[in-house]
């Protein structure tokens, strides 16, 4: 979950906890059936950039991203017909705006068993953003081992990045105005599939 | 200016009257009285009191000048409404030989604000070991006739029982700080529901009330009459009237703190509240206020304790025991037994001057406001509210506790032997 | 907001929660290759200690420097102030070094308290124990390494202590420990049974949420954790006992109790233990003694406490009892 842009503060918190909607005016750019076709894609296009994804770990960053790992996960098991490790990773302890919000409660970080030493990892989030997320997880990685590579995979890219950052691979490329919102709900965490674009409340 | 007339006082609270002093004494009490070559001081219905007498006060000089003088002591005590006060024996050195006791008596002629009757040490150096020359300081010009070694403990039997027999010679008095030292071993506060859960060590009830039974029985035992300090828990009522209906000469006092403050507020670890004896619970206020209506407990006294603000301005274990006292006594008994309905204005005047008076021996001191008696006397705001602010304080210390608390009743005026030592609120 | 921590009283059941639940995600990094986090980068802690006690100290400053943060390592002995420095005047001189926080280990009550509200410094204050009073992450780290026993480590997030029954034996009167666990498991849903010679229970412990019992036998067996406090054998000569053999024979832990405690009770202790006195070597050394564990865990713990008070702008626990408020 990409929430560190300034002026986009805590996004993610007003995110429906479950199987809400949006706000009223928030209109949906992706349906359940476009978010797993996205996955499909993403999962060959893995496959395909990987050389058969053999050495490759899915690390999903908490919340939504852990939930779109699994899911990522589940498919390169179908296309290569073995188990890919798959696991999460929080950065909240690694962020770069902890001293301008109250601190948050940890998410877990579960590294699968072999480890990341020498492997690909693909980091997954839903929403790429001012990049600062991925930042973190850059940093938070390398105190847990020395991967081969680092690949990035988002479900949404809105644009606006204040780092030089960018993702490997992903779901869709959403132009959008710093005064709009994005919000990904997932049937683990919100009932149902979907993303919404909406205009912020509070500008 | 010789003559001063009291325009419509409530003299101890009753009708408003008239009240003429001339010179030193009073000339007149009565209505209508001529202001004819007087200074008329308009009571417009202020209560009329005769000026207060404590029996419990730290002036701290000599020794401790960085806390309160004889000077910034009594005029702390003109502010409060007092013509006279007691001033205990612990100083550095102790009063307890007669040059300490003279020169803390003529210090407090020599500044007029109040007349200061020093207390002479029980023992040598307050160490409870040797009976100091009690006899020397009667007869010294200081003419002490109270004793006591307060802040410590007289804690021997055999001691205290020859102290008691011992100045029946001279018609003195050992005024006893009942405090058992063994049980108050590392004591910081009431021991009870609040100290368990501070990890404050216990000051135990009894440790006051073992030894407040041990000397009223030693009194009856030798035919003397003892004095309890600012006595503090429910058990020492009972003890002192069960004295009392024995015919045992006892007498007791009560601070204002203890009939105002709880235990409760040392929560808050602010030394200011930390005090000897220690802030009680809500049972033992209420039984203090109600034994201090029916008599028995026969005065308040302020155990006025200052000390500079560094000694208070640290955690509570490091911080110095006491409050001042003299700026609020009044203030704090009317709040607890005047408007409470326990006490009338005679009442306090009875509590306040009358008896410490004839407890302490102050010659000129709580007497009938009436002519012919001397113009020692004090006039009170009673319709007053306000809060507490040291910061006017007279008393060099600022250690109370009630900063900031609203408090009923100021005294606008004190007369010593006729001369105004405090107008309008202001200390002349 | 929780600015300080001070009491374990202070806690509400979440916020208690909350600091377990990030405790546990802390014990993983001590898993890892590299045991540090960038979380407290610029700031600084002081360890300000006034007593001795290198165990605790190490513990935070441990959980300091795996957080990022500048340690400054304060101890009273040799400094101004057993030359008569006040607390006050020690706090001022440390802040005016730009400390962000101060963890306070003082031998008078209260201290950590008069600290956080006389307006002194502006610092987070956690107290890391004041005389008898409260020791609030030595409570923590007992919940926490109970409700890893009790619960489970995975099962366990989110948990209170709900119906567990927690006993604690030993010095009620003088022990910090005593009395930060009775607030603490009360909090989390525990039953609390303290357990001790009556002369070592404090007058007015009748207010407290918990049972007191004088009868060791009859309360192991009917717990799930027993707590054996450190009985200090200067106690004796106070009168608190008569001899330290009639005190272990009366309220010590032997193989034989252990043997009458349910198969799942652990017996903890927070150190340092007395060998021979509160408990027998057997005990201390068997599996079910969770001695070690808890000084692993008083890591975690106080890198929990540090980041929810010190990660953010602002704490992430309420606040419930103690602004100085003015009584009647």
């Amino acid at each position: 979950m990409d929430t560190q842009d300034t002026q986009n503060p805590r996004q993610d918190q007003d995110t429906p906890r479950s199987g809400g909607s949006g706000p009223a005016d928030a209109r949906p750019v992706l349906e359940g059936p476009d978010i797993a076709r996205v996955l499909t894609r993403i999962a060959h296009e893995i496959v395909e950039r990987a050389k058969g994804a053999e050495d490759v770990v899915l690390l999903g960053i908490p919340t939504r991203g852990v939930f779109l790992g699994r899911r990522l996960a589940e498919k390169l098991a179908e296309i290569t017909g073995r188990t890919v490790p798959v696991g999460s990773l929080d950065i909240t302890m690694y962020r770069d705006d902890l001293r301008m919000h109250p601190p948050r409660a940890l998410a877990r970080t579960e590294i699968p068993g072999d480890g990341i030493d020498g492997r690909l990892v693909v980091l997954v989030d839903d929403v790429l953003f001012s990049g600062r997320t991925i930042r973190a997880a850059l940093d938070a990685l390398n105190d847990i081992g020395r991967p081969r590579a680092v690949q990035l995979a988002v479900l949404v890219d809105r644009g606006h990045r204040e780092l030089p950052i960018r993702a490997d691979y992903v779901g869709k490329n959403l132009p959008t105005s710093l005064r709009e919102t994005v919000k990904v709900l997932l049937a683990e965490e919100d009932g149902r599939d979907t993303v919404l674009l909406g205009v912020k409340q509070n500008p | 200016m010789s003559k001063i007339l009291i325009r419509g006082a409530k003299v101890l609270g009753h009708d408003p009257q008239d009240v003429l002093i001339d010179g030193e004494t009073i000339a007149e009490v009565g209505t209508g009285l001529s202001a004819d070559g007087a200074e008329v001081v308009e009571a417009d219905g202020k209560v009329l009191l005769p000026g207060l007498v404590d029996l419990h006060t730290h002036l701290r000089e000599p020794g401790r000048e960085d806390s309160e003088t004889v000077l910034t002591g009594t005029r702390a005590a003109a502010s409060g409404g007092f013509t006279a006060v007691f001033a205990m024996a612990n100083t550095f050195p102790v009063a307890d030989t007669a040059g300490v006791v003279e020169q803390v008596y003529r210090l407090g002629r020599d500044h007029g604000y109040c007349d200061v009757q020093p207390i002479g040490a029980v023992t040598v150096g307050l160490e409870g070991r040797n009976l100091a020359e009690l006899g020397a300081m009667h007869e010294s010009a200081a003419g002490v006739t109270v004793f006591s070694d307060d802040g410590k403990c007289v804690h021997d039997a055999v001691i205290m029982r020859r102290a008691l027999e011992y100045v029946k010679a001279f018609g003195g008095v050992v005024a006893q700080h009942a405090q058992e030292p063994r049980l108050t071993e590392g004591a910081e506060m009431n021991e009870g529901v609040v100290s368990a859960e501070l990890g404050l060590g216990g000051w135990p009830a009894v440790a006051e009330e073992s030894i407040i039974a041990r000397d009223v029985l030693l009194a009856e035992h030798v035919g003397s009459r003892v004095h309890i300090c600012h006595l503090s828990t429910a058990g020492s009522v009972e003890i002192v009237r069960w004295a009392k209906s024995r015919g045992i000469a006892v007498t007791a006092e009560v601070t204002p703190h203890h009939l105002l403050l709880t235990d409760e507020l040392v929560r808050t670890y602010n030394p200011v509240y930390k005090v000897n004896p220690p802030l009680r619970t809500e049972r033992d206020v209420l039984a203090l206020r109600e034994a201090l209506a029916d008599g028995t407990i026969d005065i308040v006294a302020t155990d006025h304790a200052p000390h500079p603000h560094e000694d208070k301005d640290c955690e509570w274990a490091a911080a110095a025991m006491g409050m001042v006292g003299l700026e609020t006594a009044l203030a704090v008994v009317q709040e607890t037994m005047v408007d409470t309905g326990l006490l009338t204005w005679a009442g306090v005047a009875d509590r306040m001057s009358v008896k410490p008076a004839e407890i302490g021996r102050a010659e000129g001191h709580g007497r009938p406001v009436s002519a012919g008696e001397p113009a020692n006397l004090t006039l009170v705001d009673t319709a007053y509210r306000g809060s507490v602010d040291p910061a006017g304080f007279a008393s060099r210390s600022r250690n109370t506790p009630y900063e900031g608390r609203e408090l009923p009743g100021r005294v606008t005026h004190t007369w010593l032997r006729g001369k105004a030592t405090l107008v309008d609120g202001k200390l002349t | 907001m929780l600015r300080h921590l001070i009491s374990a009283a202070d806690l509400t059941r979440d916020d208690a929660v909350l600091i377990l639940d990030t405790a546990e995600e802390m014990a993983r990094v001590a898993d890892r290759p590299i045991k540090k986090l960038p979380t407290l980068r610029g700031r600084t802690v002081v360890n300000l200690f006034f007593e001795d006690s290198t165990r605790t100290r190490i513990s935070f400053e441990a959980a300091e420097k795996r957080l990022s943060a500048d340690v400054i390592n304060f101890t009273a002995k040799g400094s101004s102030v057993s030359k008569g420095e006040s607390l006050k005047d020690t706090a001022q001189t440390l802040e005016a070094m730009g400390v962000d926080a101060v963890v306070i280990r003082h031998g008078a009550s209260g201290a950590p308290y008069r600290l956080a509200n006389s307006g002194w410094i502006d610092a987070a204050v956690i107290n890391a124990g004041d005389g008898t009073h409260q020791h609030p992450t030595q409570a923590l780290l007992d919940a926490f390494t109970m409700r890893r026993r009790l619960v489970g480590r995975d099962a366990g997030l989110g948990q209170d202590l709900g119906g567990r029954r927690i006993t604690v034996v030993g010095d009620i009167l003088h022990s910090r420990v005593a009395r930060s666990n009775v607030d603490l498991l009360h909090t989390l849903g525990a039953q609390v049974t303290l357990v001790a010679p009556p002369t070592l229970v404090p007058v007015g412990v009748g207010s407290w949420p918990c049972e007191v019992s004088y009868d060791l036998d009859a309360v192991l067996p009917k717990s799930d954790a027993v707590m054996m406090l450190r009985v200090q054998r200067e106690r004796m000569n106070a009168a608190f006992f008569p001899t330290e053999r009639e005190y272990s024979r009366r309220y010590g832990l032997d193989g034989d109790r252990m043997a009458r405690m349910p198969e799942h009770a652990v017996v903890m202790h927070p150190g340092p233990m007395v060998r021979g006195m509160e408990i027998t070597a057997e005990v201390a050394d068997s599996d079910r003694c969770t001695v070690v564990e808890q000084v692993a865990n008083g890591v975690s713990i106080r890198m929990a406490v540090l980041y929810l008070l010190l990660g953010g702008n602002e704490p992430a626990v309420t606040h419930t009892r103690t602004e100085e408020k003015s009584d009647r």
